[in-house]
């Protein structure tokens, strides 16, 4: 994989309320990590004035108020929680790994992209054929297996209401990348499976949308009502630092799970793992085959 | 007690302060777009500042009340009638069980707020009762509301009930509406992307507020904007407008392709991949919010200090609403 190590971070301001820490400008699971990891300890200091602190893909946005914590005070706290992690030798991450089933090429996002095809990279054929072409593979389901062959990292909930960016934990040259749409649709289907540039997402809700299209997903990951026992603590489903393993479903499988979330009784698989960087670096395809095991018997 | 809404209005929702501390997963802040006119709407029904308001957009709704009800209508310009009778903007209004109030039609500006003695009492969801519709969540039912809905009204805050009473805002406090504002900004985040002509350009050109402008972002008509050509780092795609998806401050400005520039506002999407060059002032999001398409704009760029320094000014105007108000006596 890239770099193990990343540079020192750079510091900007969103007006002021925000602080803005870019600490690369480039995707890696280092940068990822590394957001991940100051976003934690900050959380853990609980300074008073910090209202919000969002872990993004390599940059971390922190909100805050002004009057209770000035700006420049603010900055050297950050800093020093930079420099702690930057001290880390070991970086682990003590997450979970989620099996979430996917309907790869299922109607629902065929159809949605049957209207957005003018103006489209590819006006022929689907989004599928499309980033299969871009990627060199075959066809579209040597796409689809390259898809959910290796794990995913949530590297940051976002955009709207739960929704999870994903990085796949593979080498970069074998990482999946495909333009988003040339002009945005104004319509999505929910738990729609997406990709723009190397991350995947989950659309959470119906809406607007730039990424292309490639499945969707069996069962919820937001929930505002809480019905289901995966949403008993909190309405929103992903959390940054979570693997995932996409599992392919087909229809009857899809309407199967369907009914078990329509009856009140679908739980996700998912089972407690530590995410080790430097170990998901040197072998991925070891270490995300030893991860992957934890799911069995779960 | 209730409001029986008979006509919804365009787009009509319950708002309060916002909710803080979920924008990590996506979630917006919400609350009334112009924070200002809603908290000097609860000061005249006799509510505290965090208490629920209607925010009611272009159109207003047609409510009528089922018991006697203090209310007051801020923002906006425009015409309120009660049962026909034309009353004052504000102003603290007296409502009698079986009451309807119904609004003309704006003279400016975007948005108006009622506020209602005891406040709007929907759910508190995440910590606020503000309605986050792509959601559907918070507010009524986390939606704008509809004809036929039921919306319920909290008694009186009692700790209030002591409290000195405002019965108008004195004119020189109230926001204005005009066809051309100043609106301040820190440059920063991704500013170094643009060329210096770009960043030159954003900043002193005259921006015109087009009809795409909602609670979350407000677009701008104008020239195009430069950005710096160069190789996108790994994941950014493919435009120079373009970053690894990020954070989104709210307030902040992107310009997608170098055309258009928007700015969020506080149903702002929490991230995306449109790199942002400057934020406007906590100061002056309201005033943004106030703004009405076709509004001529500037962006001036100010310092941290200066920003401070505009935001202490905003809560003296909170506290001189109680100096120099119509305000008498103690009571309900």
């Amino acid at each position: 994989m890239s770099e193990t190590t990343v540079q020192q971070a750079r510091y900007t301001w969103g007006g002021d309320e925000f602080l803005f820490v870019e600490i690369a400008e480039a995707m890696s699971l280092a940068a990822n990590f590394t957001a991940n990891a100051m976003a934690n300890l900050l959380q853990h200091r609980g300074v008073d004035g910090i209202t919000d602190i969002c872990p993004a893909n390599a940059s971390l946005l922190i909100r805050f108020n002004p009057d209770l914590v000035p700006p420049r005070e603010l900055e050297d706290l950050v800093r020093s929680v930079e420099a702690e992690v930057a001290q880390l030798a070991h970086q682990t991450l003590s997450t979970r790994i989620i099996e979430i089933p996917v309907w790869y090429d299922d109607p629902f996002t065929r159809e949605t992209a049957s209207r957005f095809r003018k103006g489209h990279q590819r006006p022929e054929g689907t989004d599928l054929d499309f980033a299969a072409e871009e990627n060199g593979l075959a066809s579209a389901a040597e796409f689809i297996r390259r898809h959910h062959e290796s794990p995913w990292l949530v590297s940051m909930v976002g955009f709207v209401a739960g929704l999870p960016f994903m990085f796949q934990i593979v080498p970069q040259d074998e990482q999946l990348e495909v333009p988003k749409y040339l002009s945005p649709r104004t319509d999505t289907p929910p738990l729609t499976v997406g990709h723009g540039g190397c991350f995947a997402c989950i659309y959470s809700v119906r809406g607007a949308g730039g990424y292309q299209m490639f499945g969707i997903a069996a069962a919820p990951i937001f929930d505002p009502a809480q019905r289901l026992p995966d949403f008993d603590d909190f309405l929103i489903f992903f959390k940054p630092g979570d693997i995932v393993k996409l599992k392919p479903v087909d229809e009857a499988e899809y309407r199967q799970i369907q009914a078990q979330v329509e009856s009140g009784h679908f739980r996700y698989r998912q089972a407690p793992v530590t995410f080790d960087l430097q170990q998901a670096m040197q072998d991925p395809k070891d270490y995300n085959k030893k991860m992957m095991e934890h799911l069995d018997g779960v | 007690m209730a409001f029986e809404i008979l006509e919804p209005g365009l787009a009509t929702s319950v708002q309060d302060k916002g909710r803080l501390g979920y924008y990590n997963v996506g979630i917006p802040q919400g609350g009334a777009m112009d924070q200002l006119s809603a908290e000097m709407a609860n000061a005249l029904a006799g509510n505290s500042p965090e208490a629920a308001v209607l925010e009611c957009t272009y159109l207003g709704p047609k409510f009528r009340a089922d018991q006697d009800a203090i209310i007051a209508v801020t923002g906006a310009p425009v015409d309120i009638r009660v049962n026909g009778d034309a009353c004052e903007q504000w102003n603290r209004l007296k409502l009698a069980a079986g009451d309807e109030v119904s609004f003309g039609v704006l003279r400016g500006g975007t948005r108006y707020y009622v506020a209602v003695q005891g406040g709007i009492n929907v759910p508190v969801v995440l910590g606020s009762r503000s309605t986050y519709a792509l959601g559907a969540m918070g507010g009524f039912e986390g939606r704008m509301l509809r004809a036929g809905d039921i919306l319920p009204v909290g008694s009186a805050d009692s700790s209030l009930a002591t409290a000195p009473i405002l019965r108008s805002v004195d004119e020189s406090l109230r926001p204005a509406f005009e066809k051309e504002v100043t609106v301040r900004v820190l440059p920063g985040l991704y500013d170094h992307r643009l060329t210096e002509e770009g960043l030159e350009t954003l900043l002193t050109a005259t921006w015109t507020l087009t009809p795409v402008a909602d609670r979350t972002g407000l677009r701008f008509s104008g020239p195009e904007v430069a950005w710096k050509p160069r190789t996108q780092p790994f994941g950014a795609g493919s435009d120079p407008s373009n970053i690894v998806d990020a954070g989104y401050a709210i307030g902040s400005i992107q310009i997608p392709g170098g055309k258009e520039p928007i700015v969020l506002h506080r149903d702002a999407v929490s991230g995306g991949g449109y790199a942002m060059v400057a934020t406007v002032i906590s100061a002056d999001m309201d005033l943004l919010a106030r703004s009405a398409p076709g509004t001529k704009t500037s962006f001036r760029a100010v310092t941290m200090d200066e920003a401070l320094a505009a935001r202490l000014e905003g809560k003296l105007v909170r506290s001189k609403l109680w100096d120099t108000s119509a305000g008498d006596g103690a009571g309900g």
